[in-house]
Parts: structure tokens; sequence; C-alpha cells
């Protein structure tokens, strides 16, 4: 072998060169503490409350969904806690207009986005009311196919480009996720076709029961990039601070016309992976639960901010009160939402009913009118 | 009106379709400078530009999450695959995606999306590029699939397609598209979706066919019609959702009926064709309907289509059966 090809051929050279690259970038660290300076990004006071108000209110929203759930009044639920900083500090990168497509597990960012807490809550229990997004919301209905909506999200950021508009489209995948064909389709075209779109993997370390490393050899998913030509981070997935930046840097350069980004949030999810019946005791040890629940996001965050005099607990049992408050409505208005009938569903599948339905809806009609 | 063979008539439509409306787009593997590997867009990119017609990277799932992605966002997409034996890697973008869109957000987003992509035995093509699926796109609600057969209804058909507001199928067969030529206008038309047409009227017998088997039973009524036998040869040009009303019509004229398609006896629509006479016409019927289709192997290796599919002789053979029943 020639000189070249043995160095190409040599794991400690090409292999590691690469994984040097992807360290954790990290702006705040455990204890609360700012340890890198230079990426603060500073944001006002009131975007700082707002954002840890925001991530206060999904715990809550989590825990409520949680019990609801236990007692029958919420059906498919993908508990979130552990994940605020990942899903509402890269959500607080977005603009308005931006768009978003959203995994099984990200209803707090679409939540956020614009959809009402009591639709979010209809498709849970399984309701077509619930997936009626409001005209202006640019989100779509949570994505149950693994990798699906990456390929989709190539198709709104180009469609975004062609249309010249200075928007992004993000979507989130796990970390079982990114062995899809889908999810390399995905950035691939995006980076072939320059789109602004930006793909976060949040790795939360376990798809169900399987552990991370079974996933891939790869040392990191972020150098997954590589393979589609794209700027790529690792960032610290439970710094609330760290992703908004990553996300921030990620728009900007989308919306600047300097294409697609991907970003791995590494976190946790300290629940089950849905609440169909998982049990992480199976496959988990609390050692390991343990040592996640010391990079809470919303410890060090709170920490952080009560350093500053922005935050207090009257503060944050000010935003539980209102959380749990708006939560009952919006519970409540789901309940109130009239029954799903087959002449509904029936209505929604074409523009112009083809015969077959036509046929279909009025025996259906005839039925529910006795 | 212009000669054009059916291919010419699809590169027509879709010119009309690009000038009509600033939404369309034409994208694929293949599809823009190259114009297509069977020519379908050629010329396209060159007068619309890279912006409206514009090839893709190879990986079909992407192209069908990329159709998902630009509707969207307001466009009107015209995605290729290239060989529609290749859907497989894009079932899910189709049917567990675009399919549903509309119906999974309530009405609120839809997908105005036309899959063109060629099928179809007859020319020895390689592994996987002449398979018959067009059964398994039928079964999926919220999808119609359109089957041209000439190249005047193939531009109709397919303006149509593109203009409707919900996902098409559109399937165009190999061997069909520079077999045929015929007078074709030149400005734009519309042929509704799931209206049959009936290619040759006759009261001893309904044939119903797509695809080029609608030519193989024209050839079939011809050679029965010297023995005395008058038959009705209904194209059926959509086969999801089927023209029920043109089918029992023709039933009910002429008491017997047999179905014919190039797909496997368990695949393509045949057996649902046959159902719905049953349910609706079976006091109509002197004979029952029987099914022209070809074994229900693998498709053959190239050497041995022409002892595989079906042809008029199949349906000379399974029409004297019902007549003589």
């Amino acid at each position: 072998m020639g000189e070249k090809i043995s160095k190409q051929f040599d794991p400690k050279t090409t292999l590691q060169e690469i994984e040097d690259q992807f360290q954790m970038f990290q702006i705040l660290n455990e204890e609360g503490k700012i340890v890198n300076e230079e990426a603060d990004p500073k944001l006002s006071d009131e975007e700082l409350v707002e954002l840890m108000t925001r991530m206060v209110y999904t715990r809550i929203l989590d825990q409520r969904s949680i019990s609801l759930n236990r007692q029958g009044r919420l059906g498919f639920y993908a508990p979130t806690a552990g994940q605020e900083a990942s899903q509402l500090a890269s959500h607080f990168a977005l603009e308005k207009d931006d768009w978003i497509l959203p995994g099984y597990r990200d209803v707090p960012q679409i939540v956020w986005h614009g959809l009402p807490l009591w639709k979010a809550f209809l498709f849970s229990r399984g309701h077509f009311v619930g997936n009626q997004i409001p005209e202006g919301v640019n989100v779509v209905p949570p994505q149950i196919i693994i990798g699906a909506q990456y390929v989709q999200t190539a198709g709104v950021a180009l469609g975004l480009k062609k249309r010249c508009s200075k928007t992004v489209a993000i979507t989130y995948t796990g970390d079982g996720g990114s062995s899809q064909g889908d999810f390399y389709e995905g950035i691939n075209f995006a980076g072939a076709q320059k789109s602004p779109a930006i793909f976060i993997v949040q790795n939360n370390q376990y798809a169900i029961s399987t552990p991370r490393e079974v996933q891939t050899a790869a040392k990191t998913i972020a150098q997954k990039g590589i393979a589609a030509g794209i700027p790529s981070i690792l960032v610290d997935g439970m710094d609330p601070l760290a992703v908004y930046v990553a996300t921030r840097d990620a728009r900007q350069r989308a919306v600047n016309g300097e294409g697609p980004s991907l970003i791995e949030t590494m976190c946790y999810r300290y629940g089950p992976h849905t609440m169909s019946g998982d049990d992480p005791t199976r496959y988990r040890t609390s050692d390991i639960d343990n040592e996640w629940a010391a990079k809470d996001p919303i410890v060090r965050f709170r920490i952080y901010l009560e350093g500053k005099g922005l935050w207090s607990e009257q503060k944050e049992n000010e935003v539980i009160e209102r959380a749990k408050e708006e939560i009952k409505a919006a519970i409540k208005q789901a309940d109130e939402t009239p029954k799903q009938k087959v002449t509904d569903l029936i209505s929604n599948m074409y523009e112009e009913m083809p015969v077959n339905l036509q046929e279909q809806y009025e025996i259906y009609k005839e039925k529910e009118s006795k | 009106m212009a000669q054009m063979t059916m291919v010419q008539a699809i590169t027509d439509a879709l010119r009309c379709e690009l000038k009509n409306d600033e939404n369309v787009l034409v994208f694929g593997e293949d599809v823009g400078v190259n114009g297509g590997v069977f020519r379908a867009t050629e010329g396209l990119q060159n007068e619309f530009g890279v912006d409206r017609v514009f090839d893709t990277p190879l990986a079909e799932s992407g192209i069908g999450g990329l159709a998902v992605g630009l509707s969207l966002t307001g466009f009107r997409p015209v995605p290729e695959i290239q060989f529609f034996g290749f859907v497989y890697e894009v079932m899910d973008s189709i049917s567990g995606q675009l399919a549903r869109y509309r119906y999974r957000t309530g009405n609120t987003y839809s997908m105005p999306v036309t899959i063109r992509s060629p099928f179809g035995g007859g020319v020895h093509t390689p592994e996987m590029h002449s398979d018959s699926l067009e059964g398994l796109m039928a079964q999926q609600p919220g999808l119609k699939v359109v089957i041209p057969s000439t190249p005047y209804d193939a531009k109709g058909l397919l303006i149509s397609s593109i203009r409707d507001n919900d996902p098409v199928v559109f399937l165009e067969h190999l061997k069909l598209y520079r077999s045929i030529r015929e007078e074709v206008p030149e400005e734009a038309y519309t042929i509704p979706l799931g209206k049959a047409d009936v290619k040759r009227e006759g009261k001893d017998l309904s044939i119903f066919a797509y695809g080029l088997m609608v030519h193989e039973s024209l050839k079939a009524a011809e050679e029965l019609e010297k023995e005395g036998y008058s038959v009705e040869v209904v194209d059926l040009r959509t086969v999801q959702p089927l023209d029920i009303e043109t089918i029992i019509a023709s039933v009910e004229k002429t008491n017997r009926a047999i179905v014919v398609q190039e797909a496997q006896k368990q695949a393509g629509i045949a057996a649902n064709v046959v159902s719905e006479i049953t349910e609706r016409a079976i006091l109509s019927l002197e004979a029952p309907v029987l099914r022209v289709a070809a074994p229900d192997t693998v498709y053959p290796f190239p050497q041995a289509e022409n002892i595989w599919l079906p042809n008029y002789k199949d349906i000379l053979e399974t029409a004297k059966k019902v007549l003589t029943f």
C-alpha cells in the first residue's frame, strides 16, 4: 500500500480526526454557570424569562399529560420531560413564518408555534379536528413514520427557497431515526439543493429500549452530516443557551442561502418512550437516570436566572398555576368537541368525492340520521 | 391537430400545464437536461428553466418527500418515478403520506401531486422495470390511478391529473409510448378522471381492459366479429375510482363480460371490476365474468415475456368460453 492509501485506512487518523471535530458545544454547565462566554447569545432579560417560562410550562404539560393519559382522558402520548432545552430553545430561535415538521414527540414545539393546546389534546386522543392546523400556523401534525418528516422537510425548504422566502423549515427526529434511509435522503437532498432546512436529531440515548450504540458505530450522530456534505454540530441538549445558539446560527446560514445544517442535541427523556406500555426499568438503571437528572435543563437554567435576579420560586409557581389552568380549560374544550362521524371522515378524503365515496357517504348519512 | 405518439402527447400536456400554471414543477431522475429516459420531458427544461424542470438525486423516497414538501408551500408537483418497479422505495411517501395528507389534516392541507411513471411489458426490459403494480396503488384510499392507452387520452387525462387537487398516480405503458400515432389537439383539453371510454360498441360481450390490453382486446374483438360476435370494448382509463355507471350499463346491454389485465391474476384490479358487476348486475348475467390475466409468478425474465404476457389470443379464448357458456 502506498503511503497515501495506508494513511486513509488507518483508523487512528481519518476517523479520529473526524470524531475530534465533534466536541460537545456547551454554554451553560450543570451548575448554571456560563462556561463559554464568547458564545453567550446575550438574550434580553425578557427573552430569558420567556424561555424559562416555556420550559417550566412544558414540564408541567408533560406531568399533566401523563396523568391525564393514566386517567384515560388522553390517548397516545410520548413523554417530553428532560428534552425541554432541546425542544423549546431550538424553537425559540425560529420566526413565526418558519415551518416545523415535528416527530411524534415534538408536540411542544408546534404548540408554542401556534397550535392551540386543546387541538394537541385531540391529536393525542385521535380526532381529526386536532390536526386541523389554524391558517398561518406553519406546522404539520406530528409524524408517526420515523424519517418521513426529514424528506418532507427537504421539500418544504426547497419550496421556501423557490418562493425566495427568508424563512426555514425545521424538523426533528430521535437517535434511532438517524438509522432510517429517509434521514439520509432528507439531509442529502437539502444539501444538494442548498435548501434552508434545519435538521435536529434529539439524541435521548434510547430508541424505545435500544441504546444509541446499537444504532451505529459512528461516535456521534452529528458527524453523519458529513455524508451529505452539510455543516453539523453536537450540542449539549440539556443546555438551553447552547441549543438556542446552534439553531439560531443554522437559521442564519439557511436564510443567507448557505444551505441546511444538522444539529445533534445530546439529551435524555426521563419518562418512558410512550405511555403505550413501555417500561424503561426493563432497559435503564436508576444510575443512568440519576446521572441525567443531575443535568436537568430546568435546574441549571433556574440557577442561572436566579443568579441574575430574573427568576424566583414565586414566579415559577405562577407559571405552574397558569399551565395547570390552561391545561384544564384545554381538556374541557377537547371534551366539548363533537364526536367524529364516518361522513366527516369521508368528506375529508378528496376535494371532489369519487363515486365509491359518494355511495358510501349516502349509506353512512342514512345510518347517522337514525 | 397534429399526429402524435403517446409520449409526444404526454410532453405536450406537461408543456401546456407548465405554461398554464407557474406552480407546476416537473422533477425526477434525468428529466431535466436529458429530457427523460424516454424523452417524455424533452425540451421542457430548455423552455421553462431549471427552476421549473429539474433533476434530483437518485432516491425515490426523497423525490416523494420533495413532492409533499413542495405541495405544503403551494406548488403543484409533477414528479417522475423512472420505472414503476421502483415504487417500493417510495411507497411510504405515496401511500403513507401523500394519499393521506388531506384526511389527516382534516381537509386543511392538500397534495395536488401527479406522479408520472412508466411500466408495462413487451419491450424486454431488465428486472423490475415492467411490473404492473397499479393494484397496490388502487388499494390506497386517497389516491386516484390513471392509465391511458392512446395519445389523445394521455394528453387529456394528464392535464386533468395535474389540475386535480388530490394525488394522482399516472401510469404510462412503455409499449404504448411510440407504437401508435393519432390526431391530438394542440391546445389544452381535459378528460374527466374516473370516466371510462367505450372504444368499440357491441351487443354480445363486454370486454373491460386498460393499458396495452385495450389494444389486444380491440384486436380480439375484430377476430370475434369475423365469427359473428358483436363485442364491446371498454377502456377503463381510470382504474381507481372505477366508472361503475359505464361498466354496468355495458353489462346490462351485453349480458356477458370479461375483464382483461396485464398484471398477474392475484394483482391488478380485475377482481374489483368482477365484484362490482356481481354486486350490481348479477341478474343481467348470462355467464360468469371471467378474467384474463398473467400467471401468478414474478414478472418474467425478458426472454419469457412472449409466453407469459396475456395477448389477444388469451382474450379470444376467454371470450369464447363466456360466449358459449
